[in-house]
């Protein structure tokens, strides 16, 4: 069994017969405090695995949801290396998985030398880059594999069966199927082509499969909890920090909203 | 390339960089959402292909000649140089091309690709306004639908191209998130782009952003340079001692100087700008502070702070204001082939003064950096010397903004 804790939950969840359920937050929205405290209660809630945005100033894969609280978190001051000392104390009384988000350049900045260690240091599992195909980052995806950190890679509606084989090599933990084309935000319905999206991949790796951008709704969940072994909601719950924005109740009914995906994921 | 040019050491160089992949040494590449991946591949197979077929070079040529006006004069500028007590001074004449600036010369290109790629819908970001009138104008041209986005702050100082552009059949969308210039409208259109990447294709303007594009973009700039290089020849029958030019993301620099890299004694100079002075924060001079990041799909140097977070960038000049440059850019300027200074708002306002009143010609504020550069490094340059400052665009777009800052009277005013 691996030590990372990423393949210990889908361990489980395969053992158990059960769906994840991986909710996104974007760090420091409103504060690293407040993060804190929700990924706390999503992990009494139920949920998985969090996935934790480390906020960039030119977020081109999001849609206005996130971008928003991507600015109000890096005016309240948050930055990557705050948000790796929010995981570190998380870590004091918590072993859900807990994987990192971002953009290359906050990462580039910081160090691609330094970054691995420290990630690992601060108990970090994994990370996702929006604006990384593997091709740029071979060396670097390497060395944080061997420091224990997964490179969760993206897949596309988009990618072609050669990239999806080349994508599934290089991830660790699990690949992340970008449900739709465009960028992250709530949407209406779950695109029509989903199921045969899954499928095309599927059919190419072995690797847990999470599904993500545009899944709002507990009913959209469920459905793509038939489908996949993952299900990922961003957008839907950073608008539901975002209306709750300076009232006692916010995690709570960012918990509430949570349970209800529980729920319905099964 | 048309049949009148003849191969230069252009072709030596472009057969070597970048690399398959996009790299100019250490810079360039593809850090873009897996999303456009498949695009990106399709669009350098495409530009392949279109580059080795002569009929579509041919295609390329006929609507630069008959339609933009190619090739501009290259101008010897007596009045200028004889003030500048220094050098003969000779102004590539790309204000001239038809809507006023050299970005035509990229968008003709990349729009009869996108024809060529059965794409039927075309969309750009623009910062001063005069690659998304170039864009939609040959859209219109080639009756392709275009949609433009733009940052609000840029809509506002530029507002004559925003007016020419919706003339021109363009939807223009306004960009309202960060500093609201022209690194937002890059983000805007690449959040475009991943949504209607099948049946969009982004014509990029300036040689930024993923492989292929600042190569791409390069080769359909680089036709300044290969004209003037012939034109110097037959006006002074030698090369030139000095090239200067503005630096945004760098297209217009890198379309002049590129032809002439292989030669090692004519010297280069970008001039980025200096907005209120390197000391004040508030510029957009990526060389002056020499941090390397990722932004918009490419490696290279970029105004960002300690926590990698991309700096807001300031110049009077919209064109110019931006946070990264082009991969190119870097890696000559890490080779020490190309150099690179900056100038503030105030000297780019005298240098388009300069030429206003020397030479009767009123240039863009980003030419008018590159002006103002000069008026300090002439008089150290002998006068047996020749220099080619490349005049990118005109300034019809900046009279409200220089009438302004140098107290002009507007209409009625005394």
């Amino acid at each position: 069994m691996s030590e990372n804790r990423i393949d210990r939950a889908f361990a489980r969840l395969k053992a158990q017969g059960r769906k994840g359920l991986i909710p996104f937050l974007a760090a420091g929205d409103p504060s690293l405090e407040v993060t804190g405290a929700l990924v706390r209660e999503f992990e009494a809630r139920g949920a998985d695995l969090v996935e934790i945005g480390v906020p960039f100033s030119d977020p081109l894969a999001d849609g206005v949801v996130n971008q928003r609280a991507y600015q109000r978190a890096l005016a309240a001051g948050a930055s990557l290396g705050r948000v790796l000392d929010l995981v570190a104390s998380i870590r004091r009384h918590s072993e859900i998985p807990l994987v990192l988000m971002s953009y290359v350049n906050p990462i580039h900045r910081f160090g691609l030398e330094r970054f691995p260690a420290a990630a690992k240091e601060a108990g970090v599992d994994g990370l996702i880059l929006s604006d990384c195909p593997p091709e740029e980052m071979d060396g670097f995806l390497d060395v944080l594999g061997r420091a224990g950190v997964h490179p969760i890679l993206l897949v596309a509606p988009t990618s072609p069966p050669r990239r999806i084989s080349l994508i599934s090599a290089r991830s660790g933990g699990y690949i992340y199927y970008v449900s739709l084309r465009g960028v992250t935000g709530p949407r209406d319905q779950l695109p029509p082509d989903l199921t045969e999206g899954i499928r095309r991949v599927r059919a190419l790796t072995e690797r847990p499969l999470a599904v993500g951008f545009g899944i709002s709704t507990p009913t959209q969940a469920a459905a793509v909890a038939e489908l996949a072994d993952a299900v990922i909601v961003g957008s839907a719950i950073v608008a539901r920090v975002e209306a709750s924005l300076g009232r006692p109740d916010l995690v709570t009914q960012a918990g509430n909203f949570l349970e209800n995906l529980r729920t319905a994921v099964g | 390339m048309p049949p009148s040019v003849k191969p230069t050491s252009v072709d030596r160089i472009a057969s070597r960089l970048p690399d398959p992949l996009g790299h100019f040494g250490p810079y360039g590449g593809r850090y873009v959402p897996e999303t456009l991946m498949a695009a990106l591949e399709a669009l350098d197979q495409a530009y392949e292909a279109a580059r080795q077929d002569p009929a579509f070079q041919e295609e390329v040529a006929h609507i630069l000649r008959q339609y933009v006006g190619r090739p501009t004069p290259l101008y010897l500028a007596r009045r200028l140089s004889e003030r500048l007590r220094g050098p003969r001074i000779y102004l590539k004449r790309e204000d001239l091309c038809h809507t006023g600036a050299h970005k035509i010369n990229n968008t003709v290109g990349q729009i009869l690709l996108a024809r060529r790629m059965g794409k039927g819908r075309v969309i750009a970001e623009t910062g001063a306004g005069q690659h998304g009138v170039a864009t939609a104008t040959v859209a219109a041209l080639l009756g392709l639908t275009c949609e433009v986005y733009m940052g609000t702050e840029d809509m506002r100082r530029q507002a004559l191209n925003v007016v020419r552009m919706r003339l021109l059949g363009a939807k223009v969308t306004g960009v309202d998130s960060g500093s609201r210039t022209l690194k937002d409208a890059i983000n805007e259109a690449m959040r475009d782009w991943v949504t209607n990447v099948e049946t969009t294709h982004y014509v990029l303007g300036s040689v930024l952003g993923a492989h292929p594009y600042p190569r791409m973009v390069r080769d359909f700039q680089a036709i300044i340079g290969q004209e003037a290089r012939r034109q110097i020849l037959e006006a002074e029958g030698r090369l030139p001692d000095c090239l200067i030019a503005c630096v945004g993301g760098g297209s217009n620099a890198m379309g002049l100087f590129h032809a002439f890299l292989d030669d090692p004694d004519v010297r280069m100079i970008g001039v980025e700008a200096g907005g209120l002075g390197i000391a004040s924060g508030q510029h957009a001079a990526r060389f002056a502070e020499r941090t390397v990041g990722i932004l918009h799909g490419t490696r290279s140097y970029v105004l960002q702070d300690a926590d990698g977070q991309i700096r807001i960038t300031h110049s009077i000049s919209a064109g110019l204001d931006y946070s990264g440059v082009g991969p190119e850019h870097s890696y000559y300027h890490d080779r020490g082939r190309i150099e690179y200074t900056s100038v503030t708002d105030a000297e780019a306002l005298q240098g388009f003064r300069l030429l206003c009143e020397t030479e009767g010609i009123i240039p863009a504020l980003e030419a008018a950096h590159a002006a103002a550069y000069l008026a300090t490094v002439a008089p150290r340059l002998g006068s047996g010397q020749c220099v080619i400052l490349n005049l990118s665009g005109r300034g019809d777009k900046d009279v409200e903004v220089a009438a302004r800052a140098l107290r002009v009277p507007m209409g009625g005013e005394a």
